[in-house]
């Protein structure tokens, strides 16, 4: 909302405060001042010029050399181009010396020809170009025939002027009119309202003679007003009304226009002018649209309407989609001379839905769709008609066409002073309470320790006892609250196992060298399930902004391995990133996705980077295993996680595996497909991604310490060469199974697969510890169980070296 | 030649040796040369018994003294090599310690994770709880426990991704207030509820599709609008500094009447305007206000009995002020070029 101080002053008397003060008073109270802008800012020394003559300059088509009269002993020569430059036009100049918004004007010459300044279009004087009424849009502004040589033209055009904008909040719709803000300022500066004036001379003629009205739909249109003014003359509206639409941000077309858009302004209630001859009937009829009915707007669009679509009808065909936009078909024209004025309340849902449905959003229908003041939609009515009277020299037909079924009762609201000290912390008096709300112009009474408060209906934001609360609170002021703490139980806090796990989790990942991404849930279907450790059922919206942000994802891999991609297109040559996030799988009982959180990682380029002393270490299938069995070591489940060879689509097949958690495959490891490397500019890549929820899930025992060895163990290495598909894993099982108890510890400790192996074979070596805790082995225990290993190997065909 | 010059011959001789000896293997040679068991001195030992009865102890006297005079300066030069020997070899390994370490793989925190750890654990320490809920969730727990019904105006202020028309991705975090509230059936809630939330927004420098939020809910009988201004000062406080200042403005949220926004005065100027805070002094930091009757019905709670405050913000935004980040972009783009510089503290 735009509100020129000039016009707001019309209503309440601003003090004299400064601009800003004003703002800033008004934005503590509640409504934020987003701007202040003085409309004559940069702008000084202009003057109103009359052009006397005008010849085409000789040397360039479109400029015209014009005698320029300022009340001076010699007219002043100026080139112009503008197309509607003429003879006998009073018109803005800005003369050497001058200043507007787009910098000091010099005398110049153009083509030849001495131009002593430039004549100027409202454009130049900073007002928007779609506020500019049409006629003078693509030129100069020609100032009223009245207007005296010589004089400064800010003043003429009402440009000594600021302007707020205010950022109103969904519930401050009552300050979407210059009255509703003159009473929010007028509760903040403690000043009476003075009400706009209504009072017209009625012709004898009745608009009930001219107008039947009915109203088929009185749910979505509790109350509709009509009045008749005859003889009107539609003409350009005189410059204070043009200068205050503009101001508002409307753009002026011609009286009657501008004098319903003015009233939405002042009043906020929206009105819309019917050319009564075009209506062709004498019958206004409002019903619900039938379905697939046609209608072309006033921007000259057809729409199509359907059955929810609230139409104002000639009894026939509809002339106007109600509270949205009015219908080509019955507007006002220059040659109009009888106008219908339509004051309603439209109900806000029934608005919002077609202005939706169509497209179609106006300041009337935010108005609507926001709620009304029920007690405005009459005196608005009024106001339209003594305008058109003044300044279009309409005859107003005595009384009105009424169609009305609104409720206009105020809300009464009870609250006891404690309640409202109580919800604020505070100890306000009884006396201060009624004092603001006074202030407000709330009709307030107190009995037997209450406050019995009626709400105005403009405020239709004030319902409950909270409202009334922060009523209070904001003009008494939220600086006056004191600060204190909760008292009551007090209640442990703190984060839940699951919770601080996670911490756990992320902090491990970090200390081993990964960088926490956070990357969209959102992807596009392609992506949605790739490399995806389970799919189930996608979820998508029903209206993406674009296919790249349509799906919700079920793996976190594919933007992970942008992320690196990314990165080491912009010379990273290591990328080392996890992130901890959910997937979307399927639905649940409750109907939503089932949300799983999940732990991936994805690692390229080097893992040991130490040049100068020629250590080096590309990534690796194993330096990736490693920070897996390190978390799972760090979670107290190192004996409770495998790792199986797998195939995932987009992986490599020889290096992928699955992640087992008790048996249960939790998550996925491997290096990217080398076509997808190449496809995401990447070299040899790793990725991982686990089920993060049913890792934590998994308790794990209470810590407790085991004595510290007192006893030496001793070591025997074995080497085996096996098939090379033999999985090390299953060697170590076979291992550990038959090196019974005293067996406590199996390590790898060496792998051949060189050019020395037989095809096909590998070399393999493991590092067994026999330890007994409470003495010392005896060499005949370990040579014995050492062979029921060597015995168990050999059965697996494993040669033993 | 007589016993006595022998043995002073060979004295000389030793001694010579054990001078010209360069290294403590040369000077072992000479040890086992001469005092070993094969050694002329324990020749002349073992020849003593040849000697007149008379004469052999003096004899023995002797040769033990030069036995042990050699000795004694075989080991003081074994000592003086060894010396030489250490020093070389600490000649040999010095280093230039200015050449640089081998690197430590380090990785951290995202720095919208920082914030959220940062806040989580203050109100922690006060006995709040930490609440998560689903990032797709009904209209019902997104909006109209809220007091945000169907055809609400002030829906608009938020633009939603629907899944279907009851289903949609959250647009806020306040969700899981009403779900934990729901959940306490009647208990005093006090938790704070961090998460990421969507909107219909094209992503820009100051816009993001996907964003983060924290909120905090504390219910339960007689909490009061001061109780709120405490809470969100000692966060101010906590979060930008001991000397900020706070000051509440009133504002509209469908779910909290009063609503206010909270401002704390500018950390970069401490209030006397520049152009972080656009000369204003104050930067808007949440927006808070006291939990609306019709919300605290709605999740079962009697509003006449029991009363709560609400605040909530955007992560990405207080992190943007801690850091100075002027683009909201390098949240989601994983440069590791900004990652990494999250990694060190600031204390």
């Amino acid at each position: 909302m735009l509100v020129s101080l000039k016009w707001l002053e019309q209503y309440v008397d601003l003090q004299g405060l400064e601009p800003a003060v004003l703002a800033e008073k008004i934005t503590r109270a509640g409504i934020e001042v987003d701007g202040v802008a003085d409309l004559a800012e940069g702008m000084k020394k202009l003057m109103v010029g009359e052009v006397k003559e005008k010849v085409k300059h000789p040397e360039a088509d479109k400029l015209n050399i014009c005698q320029v009269d300022f009340g001076e002993e010699e007219l002043s020569q100026i080139v112009c181009g503008a197309p509607n430059v003429a003879v006998g036009q009073k018109v803005i100049v800005a003369r050497p010396g001058a200043h507007l918004p787009g910098g000091k004007i010099k005398k110049a010459k153009l083509r030849g020809e001495v131009s002593n300044g430039m004549i100027c279009s409202l454009q130049e004087l900073g007002i928007e170009g779609k506020l500019v009424p049409k006629e003078y849009s693509e030129g100069i502004f020609v100032l009223p025939a009245e207007t005296p040589v010589g004089a400064d033209p800010l003043e003429v055009l009402g440009l000594y002027d600021t302007v707020l904008e205010l950022g109103l909040t969904p519930n401050r719709s009552d300050a979407m009119s210059m009255l509703g803000v003159a009473y929010e300022v007028g509760a903040i500066l403690s000043e009476d309202i003075k009400l706009p004036e209504l009072d017209y001379k009625e012709s004898a003629e009745k608009a009930s003679d001219y107008l039947k009205l009915r109203v088929d739909a009185s749910v979505e249109n509790p109350m509709y007003v009509a009045k008749v003014v005859k003889n009107v003359k539609v003409a350009e509206s005189p410059l204070w009304l043009q200068q205050r639409l503009m101001a508002a941000g409307v753009r002026p077309h011609n009286n009657v226009v501008d004098v319903t858009n003015y009233i939405l302004m002042e009043y906020g209630q929206p009105l819309h002018a019917f050319d009564y001859d075009r209506l062709g009937t004498g019958e206004i009829v409002v019903r619900l649209a039938n379905e697939g009915e046609k209608i072309t707007t006033l921007d000259d669009k057809e729409r199509t309407l359907n059955t929810k679509n609230l139409v104002i009808t000639n009894g026939k065909e509809p002339v106007a989609v109600a509270g949205v936009m009015g219908g080509l078909n019955s507007e006002v024209h220059d040659g109009t001379t009888t106008v219908v004025i339509e004051s309603a309340y439209f109900e806000g849902l029934s608005v919002r839905y077609t202005s939706k449905d169509l497209g179609l959003r106006s300041d009337a229908s935010a108005r609507f769709e926001k709620g009304l003041d029920p007690n405005r939609v009459i005196p608005a009515a009024e106001r339209a008609a003594k305008l058109l009277a003044e300044l279009a020299g309409g005859e107003v037909l005595a009384g009105s066409v009424v169609f009305d079924e609104l409720d206009k009762t105020p809300s009464k609201v009870i609250v006891s002073p404690d309640f409202i000290n109580a919800r604020l912390g505070m100890k306000i008096s009884l006396d201060d309470m009624v004092s603001i709300l006074k202030r407000l112009k709330f009709d307030v009474e107190t009995a037997n320790g209450m406050l019995y408060v009626d709400a105005p209906t403009r405020r239709q934001d004030i319902k409950i006892e909270e409202d009334i609360v922060e009523e209070i609170a904001r003009l008494y002021g939220y600086d006056e609250i004191l600060t204190t703490m909760p008292i009551g139980e007090s209640t442990p806090g703190g984060l839940t196992a699951y919770q601080a796990k996670r911490r756990i989790v992320r902090s491990y990942l970090e200390g081993v060298g990964l960088y926490q991404a956070l990357t969209y849930s959102l992807t596009s279907d392609a992506l949605s399930q790739k490399y995806a450790l389970e799919t189930a059922s996608v979820t998508k919206l029903l209206m993406p902004m674009s296919e790249e942000r349509s799906t919700l994802r079920q793996s976190l891999i594919p933007h992970l391995v942008e992320a690196a991609s990314y990165n080491v297109a912009r010379q990273a040559d290591t990328v080392a990133l996890y992130e901890v996030d959910s997937v979307f799988l399927g639905l649940t009982e409750e109907g939503l996705p089932l949300e799983e959180e999940h732990v991936a990682a994805v690692i390229t380029g080097n893992w040991l980077d130490h040049a100068w002393q020629g250590e080096q270490k590309k990534v690796d299938f194993f330096v990736l295993k490693g920070i897996i069995e390190g978390l799972f070591d760090r979670l107290g489940l190192a004996d409770a996680v495998a790792f199986e060879r797998a195939t995932v689509a987009g992986l490599h097949p020889g290096r992928t595996a699955s992640v087992l958690l008790n048996g249960k495959r939790i998550g996925l490891i491997g290096q990217l497909h080398p076509t997808e490397q190449k496809a995401n500019g990447l070299k040899e890549t790793y990725v991982m991604e686990m089920n993060l929820a049913a890792i934590l899930e998994v308790s794990t025992e209470a810590l407790v310490y085991v004595p510290v060895p007192r006893f030496p163990s001793m070591s025997r290495d074995i080497a085996l060469v096996v098939d090379r598909s033999t999985a090390a894993a299953d060697l170590e099982a076979i291992i550990r199974q038959a090196g019974g108890t005293l067996l406590k510890d199996v390590r790898v400790f060496d792998l051949y697969e060189g050019d020395k192996m037989e095809e096909g074979k590998k070399s393999v070596a493991f590092s067994l510890q026999y330890f007994e805790p409470e003495r010392t082995l005896t060499d005949e225990e370990v040579v014995a169980a050492h062979d029921e290993v060597l015995k168990a190997l050999a059965e697996a065909n494993a040669q033993i070296r | 030649m007589a016993m006595e010059e022998q043995l002073n011959l060979l004295k000389e001789e030793a001694l010579a040796k054990i001078a010209a000896a360069a290294n403590s293997k040369e000077l072992n040679d000479v040890r086992v040369a001469y005092l070993g068991k094969k050694g002329p001195i324990t020749d002349l030992l073992k020849g003593m018994g040849k000697l007149p009865a008379e004469e052999r102890p003096k004899m023995g006297a002797l040769v033990n003294v030069v036995r042990q005079e050699v000795t004694e300066v075989l080991e003081a030069r074994a000592q003086l090599l060894e010396e030489k020997a250490i020093q070389e070899q600490l000649e040999k390994e010095s280093i230039d310690v200015t050449l640089p370490g081998r690197p430590l793989k380090v990785g951290s925190k995202h720095p919208l994770t920082k914030v959220v750890e940062e806040i989580e654990d203050l109100f922690i320490s006060m006995g709040y709880e930490i609440a998560e809920g689903p990032e797709v969730e009904k209209d019902y727990y997104n909006f109209e426990a809220l007091n945000l019904p169907k055809g609400h105006p002030a829906r608009d202020m938020q633009d939603t991704f629907y899944i279907s028309e009851e289903i949609l991705l959250r647009t806020q975090t306040s969700p899981v207030q009403a779900r934990t509230m729901e959940k306490k059936q009647g208990a005093a809630v006090k938790i704070i509820c961090p998460g990421k939330v969507f909107r219909r927004d094209n992503d820009d420098a100051t816009h993001s599709h996907q964003f983060n939020q924290i909120e905090g809910l504390v219910i339960s009988e007689n909490i009061t609008m001061s109780d709120l201004k405490g809470t969100l000062d000692l966060f101010a406080k906590k979060m930008f500094g001991q000397e900020r200042e706070i000051r509440l403005r009133p504002s509209f949220f469908p779910f909290t009447e009063p609503s206010v926004e909270m401002d704390i005065s500018c950390f970069k100027c401490g209030g006397d305007g520049c152009s972080l805070c656009k000369k204003t002094g104050w930067i808007e930091i949440l927006g808070a206000g006291m939990v609306h009757p019709n919300v605290l019905e709605m999740a079962g709670y009697d509003p006449k009995k029991v009363s709560g405050f609400a605040f909530g913000m955007g992560q990405e935004r207080i992190a943007m002020l801690k850091h100075g980040v002027d683009d909201i972009r390098h949240f989601y783009t994983n440069d590791v070029r900004f990652l990494s510089q999250f990694h060190r503290t600031e204390q």
